[in-house]
């Protein structure tokens, strides 16, 4: 188990360490969206918003850590579907389960690069302490995480199963999920409808709970079983779905072909 | 005699109206390299993935080394490995990069030794340091079959192997296959469209048509009893008339 974990993350540390482009792209787009969103919440906080700062880059530097993670397992997956490898992965005795926990390590380290980065820029460009969430940002962060892998395992699943049909709507999956996780709003201002779809998710009790410790209530025991409860059904959930599409796959005859539409 | 590697009884698989694999049954002793022959589309891709649990049988069951395919997958997929021209290894790793990953994946404790040995034995130590992207295709086969080799497997499913090499590689790889077989007992289920190939290689072959077995035996017993000269006569033969003898000689 272990070897097999080990050599799954030593085929993505050599992709990383050869594809600088691949490294680059790390960086790259979180940098701009906190440049983007850095400045407008500066400029919010000075003509009518208070907290403006805090609510929104907060708020971008912990959605990256959720989409990054997501964004890692699915890409793993795709990536040996487009250079024919896969069926060797599944010709080996490599388990499901431990293509998703390799997957999901990268999934750990591809949302904490970035994620450093931006703290130290934000730091250093609008004088904000992600820090400063104290004792919360450490729940918070697994949560993302989690529900980064739940997601990342999901949109994996339709992958492997629609080939690339699917890709387009894998990487789309969590736009739809930003708007009603109330990332830079209070759930509050959603319709009822939307509300009820957003108090569903694990991710709209990370970044509620978040304005609530940047508005000094504390952090709220609710909040956190909450999302953790949700993640957990999440990760079943998103697990039982793979392990579905997988035996859809081995009917359909795909896996020999996956790669090759 | 002993049991053989390779049971299959009754495997079946329909793909929606189609019948890739249709009620087939055989068994493969252990060091036997049989042949699985036929014309496009005769199932034989489709029974390599049955075998190796890639594909669930519609009906019918395959058994490796006693072992239920679908039930005991990943004892089954330890001690055997497969390689087909039609699949890669991911382009922008090196050789050697591609080699190490998979044989942590196989469980090796000490890679290095086994991949160089591979890598000189398929004529490509000098090329482990490129970029996979980079090789030619006759290369990627072999380090194709350098990684089938790295878990020393038992048994090996190789769909077309020696589709892109040149003769004399070619050549060097049958020799391969040949001395594994004789070193080791290997057992080899192979596909080709290279008769000569299968003559040469193959100690036994079962010709294979709309899912269906239509021949099996030696390569030269078959030919006697299509009553033709070579391999691919008997092949050309089957692919026209879906049988081994010619349907007029037999109402005549
Ligand atoms: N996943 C699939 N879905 C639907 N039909 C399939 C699938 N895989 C194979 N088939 C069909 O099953 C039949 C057998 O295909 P298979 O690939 O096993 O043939 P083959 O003997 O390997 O042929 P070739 O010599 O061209 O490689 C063909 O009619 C093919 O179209
Ligand atoms: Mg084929």
């Amino acid at each position: 188990m272990a070897s097999r974990v080990l050599g799954l993350l030593l085929r993505y540390a050599y992709l990383y360490r050869r594809s600088l482009a691949r490294s680059m792209e790390l960086f790259f787009w979180p940098v701009m969206d906190l440049l983007v969103w850095g400045f407008l919440s500066v400029y919010l906080e000075r003509v009518a918003a208070p907290r403006a700062v805090s609510y929104l880059v907060g708020a971008l530097i912990l959605w990256d850590v959720l989409y990054r993670c997501q964004q890692a397992i699915t890409l793993a997956v795709t990536e040996d579907i487009w250079v024919k490898n896969i069926i060797n992965l599944f010709v080996a005795p490599v388990r499901p389960a431990e293509l998703m926990v390799a997957t999901s390590i990268v999934g750990v380290f591809k949302a904490a690069i970035p994620g450093v980065l931006l703290t130290v820029l934000a730091l250093v460009l609008y004088d904000y302490h992600l820090l400063a969430l104290g004792g919360a940002l450490a729940p918070f962060l697994a949560s993302l995480l989690l529900f980064g892998w739940a997601v990342g395992i999901f949109t994996a699943g339709l992958i492997l199963r629609f080939g690339q049909s699917a890709e387009a709507l894998v990487w789309g999956i969590p736009f739809v999920l930003q708007p009603f996780s109330a990332v830079f709003y209070p759930v509050a201002v959603l319709p009822g409808w939307a509300r009820t779809v957003a108090l569903v998710l694990p991710s709209t009790h990370v970044f509620e709970g978040m304005r609530a410790v940047v508005a000094g209530e504390g952090l709220r025991g609710a909040t956190l079983i909450a999302a953790f409860g949700l993640n957990a059904f999440y990760l079943l959930a998103g697990s039982l779905f793979f392990a579905w599409m997988l035996r859809r796959v081995r009917e359909k005859g795909y896996l020999g072909k996956l790669g090759m539409e | 005699m002993a049991q053989p590697v390779i049971e299959v009884t009754g495997l079946t698989k329909r793909f929606g109206a189609t019948t890739a694999v249709d009620d087939l049954s055989f068994a493969v002793p252990r060091g036997e390299i049989l042949g699985l022959l036929g014309p496009n589309g005769a199932g034989k891709t489709t029974t390599l993935q049955l075998l190796l649990g890639l594909t669930t049988p519609t009906a019918g069951q395959a058994r490796v080394f006693g072992l239920d395919v679908q039930r005991r997958r990943y004892d089954v997929l330890q001690r055997v490995n497969f390689s087909s021209a039609y699949i890669s290894l991911p382009t922008n790793l090196t050789g050697w990069e591609n080699l190490h990953v998979f044989a942590r994946l196989y469980g090796l404790r000490r890679p290095r030794p086994r991949v160089l040995a591979l890598a000189e034995t398929f004529g490509i130590a000098d090329l482990l340091d490129r970029v996979t992207g980079a090789l030619s295709s006759g290369q990627l086969t072999r380090l194709n079959l350098c990684k089938a080799f790295l878990n020393d497997p038992e048994v090996l499913f190789l769909d077309e192997p020696t589709a892109s090499l040149d003769p004399d590689i070619a050549d060097v790889v049958r020799e391969t296959l040949r001395a594994q077989q004789r070193q080791r007992g290997v057992t080899i289920v192979y596909t080709s469209h290279n008769m000569r190939e299968v003559e040469r290689l193959c100690d036994r072959v079962l010709f294979l048509s709309r899912g269906r077995e239509v021949a099996s035996g030696t390569p030269r017993d078959v030919m006697e009893r299509a009553r033709q000269q070579t391999l691919e006569d008997v092949f050309i033969r089957i692919a026209r008339d879906g049988r081994l003898t010619d349907s007029r000689e037999a109402e005549g």
